[in-house]
């Protein structure tokens, strides 16, 4: 009899993943049953060796693969400015932006009252902590643009506001390539309030 | 099922990878949820922020079923995200609304209030004040009106200084005598004929005593609190 529990049970656990639903994962587990020994072999082994070392970076939040991520390590990065994220995914997004030459802090979250997520349940008194011991003279508060990520900043800029430093936040308004036409109201009205000399 | 109503974003959710639960406060419909398809993407990201006046249509295959809204943005606040003190309102009075409103029971005079305090916390200059009465509009429907515009025991409006923490009825200085250590402050922007927001965070205190007796299922949420201790730091009381 043809026992198929183990690739059943992969294709389950695919279907997990984000972007991924049980037709898609059966697409994928079959397109690694094909390239067996060129992907499905060494990405078991790098998951493998991923399970074992990711750790999360004891300074900044990052994910890594020591206890200080390569950006904490890094001396040129130590350029006195600390961009706030909300999660990893967004210091990610930062970095492939080649824009930042500063360090970053993952906040893990941002605060919601109705799902309870105060204060203490974000790295915020770790931010303040850092501020104090590593002479950081800007606070860049790249948050989302949504009621959770602008509550938290401002809860930040008030933490922030007795240790006499640079606050500032991401600007607002229309996007590389957009046309205004499809913008909505909120955008716009942030943008001309943004606007700046040509 | 089928209906269209104008509404009030209150929260969205995350529903799967490409959809959002939403709760809207509606004119005819009262407090109401429902999913809207693609309400994760990135186009509707600028219109599903709380505050935002939408124009819905919800529709289910039968009456008790979530349903499914399309909605249409008629008026957007996200102006609101730029201003402490404004954010700290939006978000303290719809964590209220989330938690004081049964769901799909219709009130249209807390709807209609509910409109005038979110285009004030857009661009009113009085929101504060809009606020707190939004607050006492907030506790009448809820069945625990206060009468603060006679005294209970004398029937007069002159010199009310407090209030009964039980009743929420007004008591002059004169008819308190004793007794006015039992009893709540009146705060002087909620005395009759009193105009602006003079003493917000006294103001502030009253309608929260009565919300947390109005709701002993739940505490207040945290939202307001932090709204609190906002106006505490940052509005001057006038003496």
């Amino acid at each position: 009899m043809n026992d198929t529990r183990d690739i059943e049970a992969l294709i389950d656990l695919m279907a997990r993943l984000p972007g991924l639903g049980p037709r898609s994962a059966r697409r994928a587990v079959l397109a690694l049953l094909k390239r067996r020994e060129a992907l499905m072999a060494p990405l078991a082994q790098t998951m493998a060796n991923v399970v074992l070392n990711a750790r999360d970076c004891r300074t900044c939040g990052n994910i890594g693969t020591q206890d200080l991520c390569p950006i904490c390590a890094d001396p040129a990065r130590a350029t006195g400015e600390i961009c706030v994220v909300e999660t990893v995914a967004d210091l990610w997004a930062m970095e492939r932006s080649r824009a930042f030459k500063g360090r970053y802090h993952v906040l893990g979250g941002t605060l919601s009252a109705l799902d309870s997520i105060g204060p203490e349940q974000l790295r915020i008194p770790a931010l303040v902590d850092r501020i104090k011991a590593d002479g950081i003279t800007e606070v860049i508060l790249a948050l989302n643009i949504t009621v959770e990520g602008q509550t938290t900043a401002h809860y930040i800029a008030e933490a922030l506001e007795p240790l006499a430093l640079r606050l500032t936040s991401l600007a607002q308004g229309v996007p590389m390539g957009g046309e205004l036409d499809y913008l909505d109201d909120g955008t716009i009205g942030a943008a001309l309030r943004a606007r700046r000399g040509v | 099922m089928d209906w269209q109503d104008d509404g009030i974003l209150l929260t969205t959710r995350p529903h799967g990878e490409s959809s959002a639960i939403v709760e809207v406060l509606t004119a005819s419909h009262g407090r109401h949820m429902g999913v809207v398809r693609g309400g994760a993407s990135r186009r509707m990201a600028g219109v599903l922020i709380p505050g935002t006046q939408l124009a819905l249509r919800w529709r289910a295959r039968l009456e008790d079923h979530m349903g499914s809204f399309t909605v249409e943005p008629k008026r957007s606040r996200a102006v609101i995200l730029e201003d402490r003190g404004r954010l700290a309102a939006l978000n303290s009075a719809v964590s209220l609304l989330h938690i004081s409103l049964p769901e799909r029971d219709p009130h249209p005079a807390l709807y209609a209030l509910s409109l005038g305090l979110f285009d004030q916390l857009a661009e009113g200059e009085e929101w504060l004040t809009h606020y707190i009465h939004w607050e006492l509009a907030l506790l009448d429907q809820i069945g625990y009106a206060l009468d603060l515009g006679s005294c209970a025991v004398t029937g007069s409006n002159q010199d009310l200084a407090y209030v009964s923490p039980k009743t929420g009825r007004a008591v002059s200085r004169e008819a308190a005598g004793d007794w006015a250590p039992r009893l709540l402050p009146l705060p002087r922007m909620l005395r009759p004929g009193a105009n602006g927001a003079s003493d917000p965070d006294a103001a502030l205190d009253l309608t929260g005593h009565f919300l947390a007796r109005a709701l002993p299922d739940a505490p207040l949420p945290d939202a307001r609190a932090r709204l609190q201790a906002w106006v505490t730091r940052h509005i001057s009381v006038a003496d």
